[in-house]
């Protein structure tokens, strides 16, 4: 641990003396400084993230995220829906992973009403769950090599994504938005020929990631660019709320589908939780491949063993919660997203507050792009990765 | 279900949640107002809004170092009810009680956070009042920096008053937006418009029972 932490505070050291040079330098040339904006709508922002940065010639002075191009209101919209409507909405928050945003939400009124879905239905929720996951990290894989100038792995994550969209599709009925989980259970069982399906799918995906591999984080451009760039130490990754495979890459040992006991199947598998000890672009970028490669594995194993017996609990057909409040949260392509519920005995719930995890993971964003140059700007924002709509809801 | 009550201690998993409460007791004494303990599920402290920084300072001491969300529930019921009703009519009457919700509570608004021990992955639900004639509270930026953005979200959903915040400014609304959207008396103006659709989704089919089981679509 304590080489790692080292290794850390060498980076660190070197990049401070870069910077105290570079602002000798300033000094001696009385440079001016100059506002560039990025975005709202710019190729190199995904959705429209607006960024007004500050520059002193190549770097940043500061830098300061402008959201709300996208905010939708779904915390007030929850208010006035019953609790069957509001998946439809919550999976429009990170809409590259849809169903993963439905399980947390559900877990949560399933748990002030204390009921439990039948074995099949947690283990079909983990399975889609982890396809949500694959979905949407095999693309970033993919737009994290169109952010660094190369082309080819978007069209192979393009290419590798339709099959678990597929899967999906086969299943839910909806590529993007299943809105496929029910309070008690799900809306329907697995499609015929879904297990020899996916475990096809799978092998694909493990393909893809190898490919990956060798094609992007075995690039010397893509490693120089990414390898001490936009380095977060542990404690200002926990300050700051992070989660996901960038508190992860921060040595942060945390996974919530490990470390905590939700009425899932993650813990009936047998699966490992990767972390990174450098903190930087690099090692964010590479334990979300390596967790896309482990959901491929934890799918596997999950095919092997899926419980007979019913996919929905008996539930009355209109859906009343008892008062109390509830916070579940769940382990997202993303990173933590949770929802805090406060139920008054109503058909909907009286306040929501969904934690989605890209607001967090965007809120360092002013102080990681303080002192970088502007070209990582791009990469680390890439690596950090966002959804506009998991930041504004 | 059974009636019988089985005392709290008894249930394993939640000695290390009282065990909590009783720390946060002695960094911040009778400043703790209440607090609740659910067994192996979650805990929820109310402190006295004097308290609210040093209530977070002590439970980062204490080891709850990851910041996971701040946020505010205005507890007030709605005025409006879900925005169903019929224009024509006269307007309903309606409970207008404020009930707060675990541990308790004496205003309208509360301020809410969780933070999380990253070790023994359990966190804490901490609550505190926000004065109904001036709603300020304290920041947590100096606390945790990731609290700035929250703070500045609950200021403009709210109205709720951070001192000690280095720039309340709005996240998401424009500059000039008037009103709090997240308070209970913001009516949300497209349901007033254009009655809602979904209502159907909740009555009973005809010739159905109301409990009958199924999906719920």
């Amino acid at each position: 641990m304590t080489s790692t932490e080292s290794l850390i505070d060498r980076r660190q050291l070197a990049y401070i003396a870069s910077q105290a040079a570079d602002a000798r330098l300033n000094v001696e040339l009385e440079t001016e400084g100059m506002t560039l904006n990025i975005g709202p709508q710019h190729p190199a922002t995904h959705g429209t993230l607006r960024i007004i940065a500050h520059l002193d010639g190549e770097q940043v002075v500061w830098a300061e995220p402008s959201c709300g191009y996208m905010h939708r209101g779904y915390e007030k919209l929850t208010e006035v829906r019953t609790y069957p409507q509001v998946t439809s909405l919550v999976n429009r928050i990170d809409w590259l992973g849809s169903f993963a945003n439905e399980v947390p939400f559900i877990l949560a009124a399933e748990k002030l009403m204390g009921i439990e879905a039948p074995p099949r239905a947690q283990w079909i929720r983990t399975i889609l769950f982890e396809l949500s996951r694959i979905a949407n990290v095999s693309l970033f894989l993919g737009d994290l090599g169109v952010q660094l100038g190369a082309v080819t792995p978007v069209f192979m994550a393009f290419r590798d994504r339709e099959h678990v969209l597929n899967l999906i599709e086969g299943t839910t009925g909806g590529r993007f938005h299943p809105n496929f989980d029910r309070i008690g259970g799900l809306k329907d069982d697995l499609p015929a020929g879904f297990i020899d399906e996916t475990r096809a799918v799978m092998k694909t995906l493990r393909n893809f990631c190898t490919e990956m591999e060798d094609l992007l984080f075995g690039n010397e451009i893509f490693q120089s660019r990414t390898r001490g760039i936009g380095v977060i130490p542990k404690d200002i990754a926990m300050q700051y709320g992070l989660s996901g495979a960038n508190l992860r890459a921060s040595g942060v040992d945390w996974d919530l589908r490990r470390d905590q006991s939700l009425p899932m199947a993650w813990d009936k598998v047998d699966w490992k939780v990767w972390t990174h000890p450098d903190g930087d672009s690099f090692a964010r970028c590479w334990i979300r491949l390596q967790e896309v490669r482990e959901s491929t594995l934890i799918v596997d194993q999950l095919l092997d063993n899926i419980p007979s017996g019913p996919v929905m609990a008996k539930v009355p057909r209109i859906i009343k919660v008892p008062e109390g409040e509830a916070w579940v949260s769940t382990e997202n392509p993303l990173g933590e997203m949770g929802y805090y519920v406060v139920s008054k005995g109503d058909l909907g719930p009286f306040r929501t507050k969904i934690r989605s995890a890209s607001f967090n993971n965007i809120s360092i964003v002013p102080w990681i792009l303080k002192g970088v140059y502007v070209p990582d700007i791009i990469t680390i924002l890439a690596s950090l990765y966002f959804i506009l709509g998991d930041i504004d809801r | 279900m059974s009636s019988t009550d089985t005392p709290i201690a008894e249930i394993p998993g939640d000695t290390l949640r009282e065990r909590i409460v009783d720390d946060l007791r002695t960094y911040i004494g009778a400043d703790l107002v209440d607090s609740l303990v659910k067994p192996g599920d979650d805990v929820w402290v109310r402190v006295s809004t004097d308290a609210w920084r040093r209530a977070g300072v002590a439970l980062r001491d204490m080891g709850f170092e990851y910041f996971c969300f701040l946020s505010a529930i205005d507890w007030m019921p709605s005025p409006f009810g879900k925005g169903e009703d019929d224009p024509t009519a006269p307007p309903p009457e309606r409970d207008d009680t404020v009930r707060q919700g675990y541990a308790g509570g004496a205003t309208r608004m509360q301020v809410l956070a969780r933070l999380v021990h990253p070790t023994l992955h359990v966190g804490v639900n901490i609550k505190c009042d926000v004065p109904d004639a001036e709603p300020v509270v304290e920041s947590w930026v100096s606390v945790f920096a990731g609290a700035n953005w929250h703070e500045r979200e609950a200021h403009e959903m709210f109205g709720i008053g951070f001192a000690g915040h280095p720039d309340l400014r709005n996240m998401y609304l424009p500059t000039e937006f008037e009103g709090h959207p997240l308070r209970k008396d913001f009516p949300l103006l497209a349901r007033m418009v254009k009655p809602w659709p979904g209502i159907v989704d909740v009555e009973p089919m005809p010739g159905g029972s109301a409990d009958e089981e199924g999906d719920a679509e």
